[in-house]
């Protein structure tokens, strides 16, 4: 008896490198989603809302990458938004954005003994660490890519742009409820987020208000009707 | 190859290149308790029978002249036949010295523990004194079904000395398979040997094996030991098979043995 | 056979999971052990020679096309802590996706499905060497010096430790490199006659007793 090969014959062995749609059995793989942004700008919450919302219609588990290890996994766990199994941490060894970009391995792997441990899901949100402006993650690794910052970060960023404003499938501004406060220029921000990022969406958030993350909700929606129609 | 015993036989005379000299011990079962049909003593080593606890069979290795010095060839032997249970120990810490040569002395402990029975290996530590240098070896076969307790502590030099040389290999087969493999080098010309990654100034290292068929289905827990590093640590762990490995390293012998003690209760 | 492909193996940047990883520095670094350059270079010297002399066997044994079911068990029984064993494999897993997507080979392919999760690291990694046709001492090369850049490239990020100095550390290194390497290789050489007892079995008491208890951490950088 070997006592550290008991997983092997549970989880099979896969045949893919990255995110390839379909599985080894010719079975369309669950939708994978990562969100990105500044550290505090509500990735964490962004997550937990859409699970809250989500839970009930969609097989939904979750990836976090944090910078300290677990720390949002425990938050999300602490919240309860969804049962402890369907929720993984990876661990980044100080640099968030080589997990989600520049080296993948340990992500896939995680997304993908998920997808072993739970059956088939429709939805795995892989929350990066939080980093700076030009974290983005691997399309190796994600099919869509939610960027969030928040208006409480400077109203400049949409302005600045780098590749996470200007590239990200949604870019969702959270925190509007403290715009007034904190003197950030909503209608700029829109203005400026709309010069860089052309015809892509913005969805502004107040997490705080009930049905806050209902534009976040309704995007992901939509891409996975997508998706699941997907050609390939 | 201890120290305190007086000798009692007369020591084989020591020749220029070592001594060389081979013990051996085997236990049997006989009407219910553990026999020693082979009990036999060679150049340091004197093979002394204590009294039996319970059905276990218990010798004490006594050093009859000191040893192992540079160029000593010295080995034991021992096996405890199917059903047996022996437990050896010793007398006195093994001292290893500088010898007339500056070849290394060797020392190869090679223990057989056959199906139902049980070797207990406890022996009182090794001391590298300054200058010396020894190889040690421990190879070990054990039957499916056979029990193992093994104790191994390293003492890098006597007080207030630099340490000797010491070159170690721990071979762990059973049933067919190699259980565990160790090597261990420590003391002068050993690269990075008293580093953070190895000892870290510690002068005192050693390991408590057990190997247990019932781990099998119940494979012991991962145990932290040693509450302040000052006072040395260990870890208590599984190894993949059904055994468990203390692994410990302290400022000196005495904070060693309270750590491999507490792993062992 | 391109012997430039150890490059693109030997680099930090090959996306095989190794950039979370400490290689024990993480403990090293908290308990004061590690505190400056010349403290980083004998943990990394002690490393190298016991786990890196270990790794650099498995992986040369590997390359050299001796069974890698057979080396992945030696290299349990030279692995006594679990969560090192843990690390191996994950790490393994890892390199195996990494190296299956750059030099597909059939060897690499059976390696994977007889250890879905994951052989240790050294032996795929010697895997990788050989389908991508490099030699067994290339593939001691790339082991070795893995184990002695990530603790340096940890300890940049840890005690924001000057990265030429720590870069110094690692080329000062380089006689040992040749020697573990050449070490490493030549055991491999010995199988034939000797089985897998022929590979190095050198441990270090504090890599093994830190790792378990890193392992236990509720708060760490690294994975391992």
């Amino acid at each position: 008896m070997h006592l550290d090969h008991d997983l092997d014959e549970t989880f099979p062995e896969r045949h893919t490198y990255s995110a390839a749609p379909k599985g080894p059995d010719g079975t369309r793989r669950a939708l994978r989603i990562g969100l990105g942004g500044p550290v505090g700008s509500g990735k964490t919450a962004t997550v937990a809302a859409l699970c809250r919302v989500l839970r009930d219609e969609l097989s939904i588990a979750v990836v976090t990458n944090d910078i300290y290890t677990r720390e949002d996994a425990e938050f999300l766990l602490r919240e309860a938004v969804l049962p402890a199994e369907r929720i993984t941490a990876v661990e980044t060894g100080a640099c968030p954005h080589t997990a989600i970009r520049d080296d993948i391995s340990a992500n896939l792997e995680a997304v993908e003994d998920l997808e072993d441990a739970l059956g088939p899901l429709d939805l795995v949100l892989v929350e990066s660490g939080g980093d700076n402006l030009t974290a983005t993650f691997s399309k190796g690794l994600v099919d869509a890519q939610i960027f969030v910052i928040d208006v409480a970060g400077g109203d400049d960023i949409p302005r600045k742009g780098g590749p996470g404003v200007t590239t990200a499938d949604l870019l969702v501004v959270n925190k509007t409820d403290l715009a007034p406060y904190v003197g950030s220029d909503l209608e700029g921000m829109a203005r400026d987020a709309k010069a860089q990022r052309g015809e892509l969406p913005v969805a502004f958030t107040s997490l705080k208000n009930e049905g806050g993350v209902k534009p976040v909700a309704d995007w992901v929606r939509e891409r996975l009707t997508g998706w699941t129609a997907g050609p390939t | 190859m201890t120290l305190a015993a007086p000798p009692t036989v007369p020591a084989a005379p020591r020749a220029a290149v070592g001594v060389r000299a081979t013990a051996r011990v085997s236990a049997a079962t006989s009407g219910g308790t553990t026999t020693l049909p082979v009990l036999d003593g060679d150049g340091p080593f004197e093979l002394r029978r204590l009294r039996s606890r319970g059905t276990e069979a218990r010798v004490c290795v006594v050093g009859a002249m000191s040893a192992p010095l540079g160029g000593d060839r010295l080995r034991i032997e021992a096996t405890a036949q199917q059903g047996a249970a022996l437990h050896i120990t010793s007398a006195a810490a093994t001292l290893a010295l500088r010898g007339p040569t500056t070849e290394p002395a060797t020392y190869d402990v090679q223990l057989t523990v056959e199906e139902h029975a049980e070797l207990h290996w406890l022996p009182k530590p090794l001391i590298c004194a300054a200058g010396s240098n020894l190889r040690q070896t421990w190879t070990i076969h054990l039957a499916p079904t056979a029990r193992l307790v093994l104790r191994e502590e390293q003492i890098l030099g006597r007080t207030g000395e630099p340490p000797g040389h010491v070159a170690t290999r721990l071979t762990v087969r059973r049933a067919g398979r190699t259980l565990l493999d160790q090597e261990a080098e420590y003391g002068p010309g050993a690269p990075g040997w008293d580093g953070p990654a190895v000892l870290a100034g510690h002068r005192a290292t050693g390991q408590l094996l057990v190997v247990d068929p019932a781990f099998e289905n119940r494979p012991p827990e991962v145990q932290l030991l040693g509450d302040s590093p000052q006072d040395g640590q260990a870890v208590l762990t599984p190894l993949a098979g059904p055994a468990a490995l203390a692994t410990a390293t302290a400022p000196d012998a005495l904070r060693l043995r309270h750590l491999l003690d507490t792993a062992h209760t | 056979m391109n012997r430039a492909a150890l490059f693109v193996l030997a680099d930090g940047r090959f996306p095989a999971g190794g950039h979370a990883h400490s290689g024990g520095a993480e403990p090293a670094v908290a308990a004061g052990r590690i505190k400056d350059a010349a403290s980083l270079e004998d943990f990394c010297r002690g490393r190298l020679h016991t786990a890196g002399l270990v790794a650099a066997g498995l992986a040369a044994a590997s390359a050299a096309g001796h069974d890698p079911l057979e080396l992945d068990e030696a290299a349990d029984a030279r692995t006594p802590v679990p969560a090192l064993r843990t690390t191996a494999r994950k790490l393994g897993r890892q390199m195996m996706r990494a190296a299956r997507a750059t030099w597909p080979s059939g060897e690499l392919d059976a390696l994977a499905a007889a250890r879905p999760r994951g052989a240790h690291q050294p032996v795929v990694l010697g895997l990788a060497a050989r389908s991508a046709g490099l030699a067994p001492l290339d593939a001691a090369y790339a082991a070795a010096y893995e184990t002695v850049s990530g603790p340096a490239t940890a300890t940049v990020r840890l005690l924001s430790l000057d990265p030429f100095d720590a870069t110094a550390v690692l080329a000062r290194l380089a006689p040992d490199l040749d020697k573990t390497a050449a070490a490493a290789a030549a055991a491999a050489q010995r199988i034939p006659e000797d089985g897998t007892d022929a590979l190095p079995a050198a441990s270090a008491p504090l890599l093994d007793i830190t790792a378990q208890q890193h392992a236990a951490w509720p708060v760490r950088l690294f994975a391992s």
